[in-house]
């Protein structure tokens, strides 16, 4: 098999193309996606190959092409819907809610909605308040929903390819600050399943449970806590909800010591869930009071030091390791 | 003749107050008219009826609150014409019925415990009666060895005792064997240490003081061969019977005795609950609770230890039982010695002891007789009572005994 | 049928009526569904005062000519998707009156098996996407199966109904631009009942003549009698006819009113009973029924043969109901994720 190595957002396009490629009804929608080549230059290149039919530019109308792509999957196809990023998936929040994780249950069984919807999320640019959030773990919230969030290349690709098959919406969260990233992958793009966390870094004194953007601080953290002993495993949650118990309750068995890495906010958020489901199930196993590093309460600031200094950041992840060992 | 009541208009209305009747007795009325207007939270509603026929009578006057599926007028029917095409009346069903099916009430499904809690307890408070700064797996790991933390040095976060200081402590106690191997393999092996921590840890931190007293068991054997006499072999009762019998009455005059010290407070018992130990045929000792010692008629509390010592000895014991005994009894009479020196359970204050009965001199009447004898003691914690007390209960106990017929005065 | 300002009262433009009809079995077929709707609901409010049907109850009634006139012209392909007011729709669809009744229930032979309720009708065999209670939010849903349809070159059109107050949300504007700039086979069907509910028309909108704004999308858009049965039938079969053609979607507005109150719970503070008493004079069911058989259309007996009909249909859709089980609550958790899923 060839390895290539390319960036986050080459991977995001292969998983594109090949997915355009192999089914009929798969088609992308969105803002920017077709002329403009994407706002992230994602789709570079695709309204050439796949033609307009396929590749569709939309007006600024987040909640009725949200809506448009529920409509279309209800009605035989596999829509891809891509909404610049989490913060404008708001002006959705009525399809994606009210529409998308409710139509199977309130309909007795009689609906699903096999829709893909892929945003950016993440902070990291300088582009202050309303480009900046990670509100994925709200969205992990919502009964009917499947959250995931690719934070290697290889997930990039083949994450949209799993999400494709599966017949309930899925929504994909791909971190801006990955886009730029160069990682290996291997031969063709395929499907990479949804329900499991993977294991990114073995190790035996404290598990750094974690996603998304948020894997690589943490897996430099690791590396930098290595050089000190400090032996750390690294967990990939991947899904958001919902969320691999047995793989983070294994990893707590072992280590009995855990750090949450979330770049949501504190209150209310995904690491609170995951820390609540530790202490309910593997209490017992924990050898310290589980430690979370997340993102300061405040709207992320434009400034590049202020942005910083409220986004986790490696050297947050290293203390609280200290901190966590006494 | 059909009721018109107060109808429901929502989830939120639970009554409304008649403003103004639209109809009169002797009117007739047809289906869907608005008979009356009614004032709810939310504003005066024209109400409509859903029956023809005639107004009897009116129940509800105006100006009147009445609650949702209330009686507001009676209505006589058609007759026969239109008895024939109605929906089933309903009668008096409430709106707020609610389907329950009875399945509702099977336990949901529980996922699979990962941990389990310890199932040898260990103890919550160090010697100082502050509450340990332990972590849950220390915790557990302690209990499984069988190791006291108490005194275990801390090396973890905010000065907590953490699995590694455990397992350093369990090396260092076994002379740097590996703590593993012993583990919870070897059932007795566990008991042996959980009765060592648990015995440690009285010695350690219990004050025990020390009362005894000889006294003459006669009158007590008298009355035993009396009640028995009339009795077929299985209802018979036992001497210990009465022992037990007499310290559960002792009890309820002394009961600073009948309780546990936690956090630096004697916590009263509620109801008289003996431990009773037993000694295990594979070595080892238990010591379940013989509940409401002191309201049991002579032969259920046979019935009731006969049932104890059986499930104790094929470790059928009740969980109930292994934590409610406010104060323990041991008798090693059978086992031939003459007097007890106890050691308290803890978090109990006082174990009483028996030892065996034996023929001794007594005077009785200003003469030397040969009579059968018991020796009866008590160790209780100094931190909860003194020997005045102690010594209260100790003479109450020879008293009951030595006078047999106060044991269940009829 | 031309856009014209609605008017304070009922339309007072010359009516087509039955006297627009020469087949006596499609005037009795009109005259059936609209009377069997009125009774239905009829007997909705009286079981929801008895407390056998709970959450909102919104009852159709005064609309009963849109859905009875406008649902034979949608073929079986076609989709429909319905607000919250939409018992008329799924009984003219075709959903059977005992399974929409059993839905009220709440049990589980409903048509939702008990999950939605009175709001939420599906039938996914009669291609009837529900009862939206979200104003406006099947707009959006519309328009995706007409872009489904498009893409797989099927020559289905899906109708959406919505009411007045949908015109004032966001979904509504960008739908209808959405739909025109890409040409795709939906019906925005408006029933214009006059108030968003309780808030008359010419309080939550700039402009009242619907037909008018809904054109600045440049779809064509036309308004049409909702009282009257056989108007709202032609009108809403030439807009199938044009859509089918490919012609891109259209807007078309019912004027219309409900006769009863916007839910169960309301005293209708909001409008004064003088002009609801007008527009009684207008029913859709009485007019129609005394115009056929004035024109010689229907006989005099064939309304007394319809009643007769339609209570038995009725009652036997309650003891359906009656007769209907509550699912287990074992199943609570069933049916929100179609693979198996642990929360």
């Amino acid at each position: 098999m060839t390895t290539q190595t390319i960036a986050y957002r080459e991977a995001l396009r292969q998983g594109l193309r090949a997915a355009l490629a192999d089914d009929e009804r798969v088609f992308l929608m969105g803002e920017d996606v077709g002329r403009y080549g994407g706002t992230y230059a994602v789709s570079h290149g695709l309204l050439e190959e796949f033609g307009e039919a396929r590749i569709r530019d939309t007006p600024l109308s987040e909640s009725t092409f949200t809506g448009a792509g529920i409509g279309a999957a209800l009605n035989g196809m596999r829509p891809i819907v891509e909404i610049m990023t989490v913060n404008f998936s708001l002006l959705a929040l009525d399809q994606i809610i009210n529409n998308a994780a409710t139509l199977r249950h309130m309909s007795g069984g009689q609906l699903n909605v096999p829709l893909v919807i892929r945003m950016t999320t993440g902070g990291g640019r300088q582009l202050a308040a309303q480009h900046s959030h990670s509100l994925e773990g709200w969205y992990a919230h919502i009964p009917g929903l499947r959250i995931v969030a690719p934070a290697t290349h290889e997930d990039a690709r083949g994450m949209l390819l799993a999400a494709l098959e599966d017949p309930d919406p899925v929504l994909i969260f791909e971190h801006a600050l990955l886009l730029n990233v160069e990682g290996t992958v291997e031969g063709e793009p395929r499907p990479m399943e949804l329900d499991h966390a993977a294991i990114r870094r073995e190790g035996g004194q404290v598990s750094l449970i974690t996603y998304g953007g948020m894997l690589h601080k943490t897996l430099a953290a690791a590396d930098q806590l290595a050089a000190e002993g400090i032996d750390t495993e690294v967990l990939d949650l991947r899904t958001l909800r919902p969320l691999d118990d047995a793989a983070i309750m294994a990893s707590v068995a072992k280590t009995h010591r855990v750090v949450v890495i979330d770049e949501g906010w504190r209150s209310g958020s995904l690491s609170a869930e995951i820390i609540t489901r530790i202490n309910e199930q593997a209490f017992f196993e924990l050898d310290a009071p589980p430690v979370r590093v997340c993102t300061q309460e405040v709207p992320i600031p434009y400034a590049r030091h202020l942005e910083d200094a409220a986004i986790p950041q490696v050297e947050d992840i290293v203390a609280a390791v200290h901190r966590l060992l006494g | 003749m059909s009721e018109f009541r107060m109808p429901s208009l929502g989830a939120d209305m639970e009554s409304g107050t008649l403003v103004e009747w639209n109809i009169r007795p002797g009117e007739r009325v047809e289906r869907g008219q608005i008979v009356c207007v009614v004032e709810t939270q939310k504003g005066a509603i024209d109400v409509e009826i859903w029956e023809a026929g005639t107004v009897e009578r009116l129940v509800a006057e105006e100006g009147q609150k009445v609650p949702v599926g209330e009686v507001l007028a009676v209505i006589l029917g058609d007759g026969e014409k239109d008895e024939g095409g109605k929906a089933e009346d309903d009668g008096r069903e409430t709106p707020a019925e609610r389907p329950t099916p009875e399945a509702s009430q099977a336990p949901s499904p529980r996922a699979p415990d990962l941990s389990p809690p310890p199932t040898t307890a260990t103890p919550d408070v160090a010697s100082s009666g502050v509450r340990l700064r332990i972590s849950p797996a220390a915790r557990r790991r302690a209990a499984e060895l069988g190791l006291d933390p108490a005194g275990v040095n801390s090396s973890g976060i905010d000065g907590s005792i953490t699995l590694e200081d455990i397992e350093r402590a369990a090396q260092a106690a076994q002379g740097g064997q590996s703590t593993r191997a012993v583990a919870t393999t070897d059932a007795h092996a566990a008991m042996r240490q959980a009765i060592a921590t648990a015995m440690a840890r009285s010695k350690r931190e219990i004050p025990h003081y020390y009362l005894g007293n000889t006294l003459c068991v006669e009158p007590a054997l008298a009355w035993l061969e009396t009640h028995n006499a009339e009795r077929p072999v299985t209802e018979r009762l036992i001497f210990p019977v009465l022992q037990l019998r007499a310290v559960a009455l002792a009890l309820e005059a002394v009961p600073e005795l009948n309780g546990w010290f936690v956090d630096d407070a004697f916590q009263p018992a509620e109801g008289v609950h003996l431990g009773v130990a037993i000694a295990l045929r594979g070595g080892g000792l238990v010591a379940p609770a013989l509940h409401d010692a002191d309201r049991l008629a002579p032969d259920v509390m046979m019935a009731a230890l006969r049932d104890l010592l059986t499930r104790a000895r094929k470790d059928r014991l009740r969980s109930s039982e292994l934590t409610a005994a406010g104060l323990t009894v041991t008798n090693l009479g059978d086992l031939g010695v003459e007097s007890v020196q106890g050691v308290i359970y803890p978090p109990q204050v006082a174990l009483v002891g028996f030892g065996r009965i034996a023929e001794r001199p007594w005077v009785r009447d200003g003469q030397v007789v040969a009579a059968r004898c018991l020796h009866a003691s008590l160790a209780a914690d100094h931190r909860v009572t003194d020997g005045a007390l102690g010594a209260r209960f100790l003479t109450r106990l020879t008293d009951l005994l030595t006078e047999p017929e106060r044991l269940w005065p009829t | 049928m031309t856009a014209s300002p609605p008017q304070e009262g009922p339309d007072a433009s010359p009516a087509i009526g039955a006297a627009g009809l020469d087949d006596p079995d499609r005037a009795r077929a009109l005259m059936w569904q609209m009377i069997r709707i009125r009774r239905f609901e009829e007997k909705c409010a009286e079981l929801y005062s008895a407390g056998k049907i709970r959450g909102f109850l919104h009852l159709y009634i005064g609309e009963e000519a849109i859905a009875a006139g406008a649902m034979p012209a949608l073929a079986e392909r076609d989709t429909v998707l319905a607000t919250y007011r939409e018992h008329g729709h799924a009984l003219a669809r075709g959903i059977p009156a005992g399974a929409i009744m059993a839905e009220m229930f709440g049990k589980q032979e409903g048509c939702s098996r008990g999950r939605g309720g009175s709001m939420h009708l599906f039938d996914v065999e009669w291609r009837f996407i529900g009862g939206s209670a979200i104003v406006g939010g099947a707009l959006p849903l519309a328009v995706g199966y007409a872009l489904a349809d498009r893409l797989a070159g099927r020559d289905s059109v899906t109708a959406c109904f919505f009411g007045d107050g949908a015109v004032a949300e966001g979904e509504f504007h960008e739908s209808l631009n959405l739909a025109t700039l890409w040409q795709l086979p939906v019906l925005f069907l408006c029933e214009n009942n006059r108030y968003a509910m309780g808030t008359a028309l010419e309080r939550h909108q700039s402009q009242v003549d619907l037909a008018a704004k809904a054109a600045a999308y440049r779809l064509p858009s036309e308004s049409v009698d909702g009282m009257d049965v056989v108007a709202v039938a032609r009108a809403t079969e030439a807009a199938v006819d044009r859509v089918r053609a490919g012609q891109g979607p259209m807007f078309l507005e019912y004027r219309t009113y409900r006769f009863r109150a916007h839910s169960m719970f309301d005293p209708e503070h909001y409008r004064d009973k003088a002009e609801v008493e007008r527009w009684r004079q207008r029913c859709p069911v009485e007019t129609f029924a005394r115009d056929a058989v004035a024109c010689g259309l229907l006989a005099a007996t064939v309304r007394d043969e319809v009643e007769r009909e339609v209570a038995e249909e009725v009652d036997a859709a309650v003891a359906f109901a009656e007769a209907g089980t509550w699912e287990p609550v074992e199943h609570l958790c069933r049916d929100v994720y179609a693979r198996e899923v642990r929360p």
